[in-house]
């Protein structure tokens, strides 16, 4: 059984004025284990899948009826307000795009940790504290900054210790959404290894939206490219790759900055 | 040749955070220098202190050391809203950036306003919308919306258009295009490099993104644990990296022909721990690569 099956999700956001078709009859699925990347250009509708997936879109935002949405089986846009609750983090994770500040400004890292690691595992402060520790190892931070405040760490520091936060509970599927666009390519190598392992090990799905594309084929099983709302192609990252079959794929690849040669190869015109 | 004069500098320039019995040393005697119609690529560790460079720039923090320079003399309180307007910063966080109370129309407004106050309320839509074009985006769909209705990318743009608006003579731009697909970070990218040429903006590009910053920079300086540890011209520091951790950093850079996991790992990536381990450590010592291109060595 698939991890994630989404079959037919439209969302729209529903303005006094008008209504913007945001998503448009949006299907894929990711199994067991998976690592399925998300592409696509800037406002066609990628975070509003996962804040949808995770059941945090709020008005605005419409699923339309028709949509489903099943995490292990279960209909998404069905659970009441306790499922919910045990649903977020434990089913699924999510790393927003805006990770760099969505740490709570006046509580210590350890804190935090602790908010999530208390109320759904029960740990005490110092079983917390441990725990923390480790998986801030997990993404290459030193323990001493449990005691920092979030703005004492810079935006890279601040996407890690959300990863570290999302993996605390072991969910079955983690959304990251642009979760190293603050990191070096040194640590998000690190990171994202780190992650390809311990998916392999433990057995977690992962949903990728980033807009580097290179990196995307370096980690992704399969991928999916979204234009204006729509999916456009889904199929095996070396497909995408090597042989795109849709025109806006072929551009994006076309358009992608190479470290070495011709800095751009450019699309002739057509 | 005499050399062109620089429109901004960081002089020696040092920052601590922290304790006296731990202390971060987020800016180590650092010196950079801004042209007029060039870019300068800042790259470098996450936590390295890039944004601290930019803070230090915006004056937000001051030197612990060393000083700022804007047309050859330093910057004090007195001529600080001249800086202010001259110097424009595209901060690293979209999402904090910009005020959730207002829209897009009045955050564009507002330094139009203070820069042009001679403008006339249609002249001002017009320049809002033009602005808006610039950046790509439609001001007939985008420039009554609040930040919290637009996309990640969307919100870079504005931050990006903000900056625009008061014709700055400096830039700085910490990761801007970072949430933006490739074809509009090559357009807002391309933007940038013709108002660098036609109008001599001079412009700091912070970023993760090597071969973007190929693209658009002519200088490159590379930073580790607050201090620059490779800088120059670009193709020469690209084109033949002497410190190990530049190399260590273009090893890295995603290559979609090498999937993780598979193939030789590369010298430098075996070795991270090392290079990291030595290049926290001081390095005083300058060494010249070429004429504009220069390392401090690791110790040995
Ligand atoms: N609350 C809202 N009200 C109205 N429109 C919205 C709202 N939130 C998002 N939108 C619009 O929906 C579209 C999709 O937004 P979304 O954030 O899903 O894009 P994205 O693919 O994640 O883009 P990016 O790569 O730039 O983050 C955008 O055009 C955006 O302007
Ligand atoms: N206000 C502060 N108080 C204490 N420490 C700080 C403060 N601001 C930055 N630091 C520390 O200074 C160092 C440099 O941070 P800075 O934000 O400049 O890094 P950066 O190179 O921009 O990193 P990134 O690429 O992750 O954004 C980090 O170790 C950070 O934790
Ligand atoms: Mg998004
Ligand atoms: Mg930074």
């Amino acid at each position: 059984m698939n991890v994630l099956s989404i079959a037919n999700l439209s969302i729209d956001y529903v303005g006094a004025e008008s209504v913007f078709h945001a998503v448009k009859d949006v299907s894929f699925n990711i199994a067991p284990g998976e690592f399925f990347g998300l592409a696509g250009e800037s406002g066609c509708g990628k975070s509003t899948i996962a804040f949808a997936i995770s059941r945090l879109h709020r008005p605005p935002a419409l699923i339309r009826t028709g949509s489903k949405i099943l995490v292990d089986g279960r209909d998404v846009l069905e659970l009441d307000d306790a499922e919910l609750r045990s649903f977020r983090w434990r089913e699924v994770a999510m790393v927003f795009q805006s990770a760099m500040n969505s740490l709570n400004p006046v509580l210590t890292i350890e804190a935090q940790f602790y908010d999530v690691l208390n109320t759904h595992l029960g740990l005490s402060r110092v079983q917390a504290k441990a725990r923390a520790a480790e998986l801030l190892r997990l993404v290459d931070i030193s323990p001493d900054r449990l005691s920092a405040y979030p703005h004492q760490c810079s935006g890279g520091m601040r996407q890690r210790i959300v990863i570290a936060i999302c993996l605390a509970l072991n969910p079955k599927l983690l959304i990251m959404d642009e979760p190293t666009t603050a990191l070096d390519v040194v640590v998000q190598r690190e990171i994202l290894q780190r992650i390809d392992t311990l998916r392999k090990e433990l057995g977690f799905s992962v949903l990728f939206i980033t807009h580097d594309l290179g990196l995307m084929v370096q980690v992704s099983d399969r991928i999916g490219i979204m234009l204006e709302g729509e999916l456009v192609e889904v199929n095996d990252a070396q497909t995408i790759y090597r042989a795109p079959s849709h025109d806006y794929t072929k551009r994006l690849w076309a358009s992608m900055p190479r470290l070495h040669g011709t800095p751009i190869r450019q699309e002739p015109a057509s | 040749m005499t050399a062109p004069a620089p429109v901004l500098a960081l002089d020696n320039v040092s920052k601590v955070f922290g304790s006296k019995d731990k202390p971060v040393y987020a800016a180590r005697s650092v010196s950079l220098a801004l042209y007029p119609g060039r870019t300068l690529a800042l790259v470098g560790e996450s936590g390295s202190g890039k944004t601290t460079a930019a803070r230090l720039i915006m004056r937000e923090y001051r030197p612990d050391q060393g000083q700022l320079l804007f047309r050859g003399a330093p910057v004090g309180d007195g001529s600080l809203k001249a800086y202010r307007a001259a110097v424009q910063m595209v901060f690293q966080d979209p999402f904090s950036a910009l005020n959730p109370a207002h829209t897009v129309r009045y955050h564009l407004e507002r330094p139009l306003r203070l820069h042009q106050p001679d403008l006339g309320a249609t002249a001002r839509q017009a320049a809002v919308a033009e602005l808006l074009e610039r950046v790509k985006l439609d001001p007939a769909l985008i420039a009554a919306k609040y930040p919290h209705e637009l996309s990640g990318g969307q919100r870079q743009r504005i931050s990006i258009a903000r900056a625009l608006a008061v014709n700055p003579a400096v830039i700085v731009a910490d990761e801007p295009t970072s949430m933006l697909d490739v074809s509009v970070r090559l357009g807002i990218l391309n933007l940038l490099n013709d108002m660098k040429s036609q109008l001599g903006l001079a412009l700091l590009y912070i970023t993760h993104d090597i071969a973007t910053a190929r693209y658009v920079a002519e200088d490159i300086m590379v930073m580790y644990a607050g201090q620059i540890v490779e800088w120059g011209d670009m193709d020469s520091v690209l084109g033949n990296p002497q410190h190990p951790y530049t190399r260590l950093l273009l090893s890295a850079v995603p290559d979609p022909d090498r999937r993780f996991g598979e193939g030789r790992p590369d010298d430098e990536l075996s070795r991270i721990d090392v290079i990291r381990r030595q290049t926290a450590l001081p390095q005083p010592e300058v060494r010249t690569i070429a004429a504009n291109h220069f390392i401090r060595p690791m110790p040995a």
